[in-house]
């Protein structure tokens, strides 16, 4: 692509303007996105967000891919907290299917999609720390993030591409000492926490990079389509776990945190507090667990157990049905939602009834988000574009999919 | 609830509805389409969730356009299909929704439906000079000759190309 058919916007022979390309390889960009600025000194004229260097063709793979075998790639879409991703997608097709999961599948499923948020939290907080140069910050919470990965890997067996859900219910059930090395996380969790917010939130330099830096009003947070974090901070109260309830989230007892302008600044403070109210649940789900099956009983969905495989008859056809052939799908289209770290994580799927979805197409939450870069450092200078790309935390896996 | 709505308000707008699984879908014929979104948002559908399409090849029109929204007050979902022809434009939505831009560029790359009034309809995820559309029926999973040299197997369909 010639770069003046995509950057410039007034003639830049005069040496008014510079172009300076940030990415698609550079630290700040957090994944590979490539942005072309036009700049006034340091400031930004303009800016060009250029994407797809990371586009896989998910959605046309999974049109040749069973419903079951495309849980690994939603692995691949925002890859800070994969579980949320596999619990939404399967929620998808349990919705296609018209089936409830088991309770215990269900507050499984919360447990892991609230420390995948406390995860993706860390992430974005920490990284979009460093990236304005507060790295003690960074360092004293990514330790809690090693540990939430140390539980995904004792639950599922993997520490980033999880894979754990299945239709129907889980991968497995929760191993042996997992409850305790939950309860054992938190408490250190929530002192890490206190102790970033000791190191960012009063602090002078933190507040002079991120105040006033990304502001946006409601009304255009909404036309622009955020959701999640971004939008709240805003000032719209909007998340899907209380708007429009799935997997039981209506039970919990949990708060929803509001901003007022927008800024980096409160977009950092939600998150903050979300992880706070995510500790909350993640506690909660802990106090009412109880044992019990986490897959669905039903053999047309569900893979017998390997011992019943290999002696009776009856679950051998199960199997051999379930792998060769599929689920019997029902002919329609859903589109099913749940709140994921970045937003309204969105599964549309269209059946034909045939064992491949006809047509699946992923919402990404933070499309919207990006899309609205421009207008959001216009007139600010580099410094603070990386400041805004790091609070809207564009994950490149989802945003090109 | 809003369908009863459109009904009143803008009668023979919807030529087809289904409800599935509590999802509430209908079908409106291109030129109403407009009056209908200028509708929705007085009506409160102000968060445009998603723009996406559906290919069809074996229809006469052969792409459904697939758009949801979401009524932020009263938390309800609507999807609206608009079924288009092979090269027929849709309007953009690109002065209601600011969100509509990239999500418009991506279904015009992705399925090559235009849309008209779009200030920058250029290609979103793959590069200018793609070859095809990728999420067509008729686009091969491995990209087609294009992408294979000479003399490779296709990684996928048994080594047949297809």
């Amino acid at each position: 692509m010639i770069l003046d058919s995509i950057a410039l916007s007034r003639q830049q022979v005069d040496g008014d303007t510079m172009i300076v390309n940030l990415g698609p390889s550079h630290p700040t960009t957090h994944g590979t996105l490539r942005i072309i600025m036009e700049l006034s000194g340091e400031t930004i004229v303009k800016s060009t967000p250029e994407m797809g260097y990371l586009h896989r063709g998910v959605e046309k793979l999974g049109e040749s891919l069973s419903y079951q075998q495309f849980i690994p790639l939603t692995d691949r879409l925002n890859y800070c907290s994969s579980i949320m991703n596999n619990v939404g997608y399967t929620h998808a097709v349990e919705k296609l299917l018209g089936i409830e999961i088991p309770k215990r599948a269900q507050q499984i499923r919360v447990l892991m999609s609230e420390l995948a948020r406390l995860g993706d939290h860390i992430v974005c907080v920490g990284v979009n720390a460093v990236d304005i140069g507060a790295f003690t910050a960074f360092l004293y919470i990514w330790k809690q993030r090693e540990t939430i990965y140390d539980l995904f890997e004792m639950a599922t067996g993997q520490r980033l591409h999880t894979s754990f859900t299945r239709i129907g219910g889980l991968f497995r059930d929760l191993p042996e000492g997992f409850v305790p090395a939950t309860e054992r996380f938190l408490p250190e969790c929530e002192a890490a926490i206190d102790e970033l917010e000791k190191l960012l939130t009063h602090n002078p330099i933190w507040h002079d990079r991120t105040k006033g830096i990304g502001v946006i009003s409601a009304e255009d947070a909404v036309n622009w389509g955020y959701t999640g974090p971004c939008l709240r901070a805003a000032g719209v109260p909007q998340d899907l776990r209380k708007a429009q309830p799935y997997l039981g989230y209506e039970t919990y007892d949990f708060d929803i945190p509001v901003g007022t302008t927008g800024d980096v600044f409160d977009r950092y403070l939600v998150r903050v507090e979300e992880m706070r109210q995510s500790i909350r649940i993640i506690r909660q789900v802990l106090a009412r667990l109880e044992p019990g099956p986490v897959n669905v009983d039903d053999p047309k969905i569900t893979l017998p157990t390997k011992d019943k495989v290999y002696t009776r008859m009856e679950s051998l056809i199960h199997h051999f049905k379930l792998i060769m052939h599929g689920m019997e799908m029902p002919v329609g289209e859903v589109y099913s939602a749940t709140e994921a770290a970045n937003g309204e994580l969105g599964f549309y799927l269209v059946s034909d009834g045939g064992k491949n979805p006809y047509r699946i197409r992923v919402r990404p939450p933070c499309l919207p988000i990006f899309s609205s870069f421009h207008e959001q450092v216009k007139g600010f200078m580099i410094a603070d574009a990386v400041a805004v790309l790091g609070a809207m935390n564009v994950i490149a896996g989802e945003l090109d999919r | 609830m809003i369908i009863e709505h459109i009904d009143a308000e803008l009668p023979g707008t919807v030529t087809d509805r289904h409800a599935f699984r509590g999802d509430q879908t209908i079908v409106v014929a291109k030129a109403s389409f407009l009056p209908l979104v200028d509708f929705l948002y007085r009506e409160g559908f102000q968060l445009l969730v998603d723009i996406t399409a559906v290919d069809w090849p074996e229809r006469e029109q052969r792409f459904d356009v697939v758009y949801h929204w979401l009524n932020l007050a009263s938390q309800e979902r609507l999807r609206v299909k608009v079924a288009v022809a092979d090269g027929e434009a849709m309007p953009s939505l690109t002065s209601h929704f600011k969100t509509a831009d990239w999500f418009e560029r991506e279904v015009f790359d992705l399925f090559g439906i235009p849309f008209e009034g779009h200030p920058n309809l250029t290609r979103l995820l793959t590069w200018q000079d793609f070859p095809g559309h990728a999420l067509r029926k008729d686009f091969p999973l491995d990209g087609g000759d294009a992408f294979c040299m000479e003399g490779c197997t296709a990684p996928y369909n048994n080594g047949e190309r297809g």
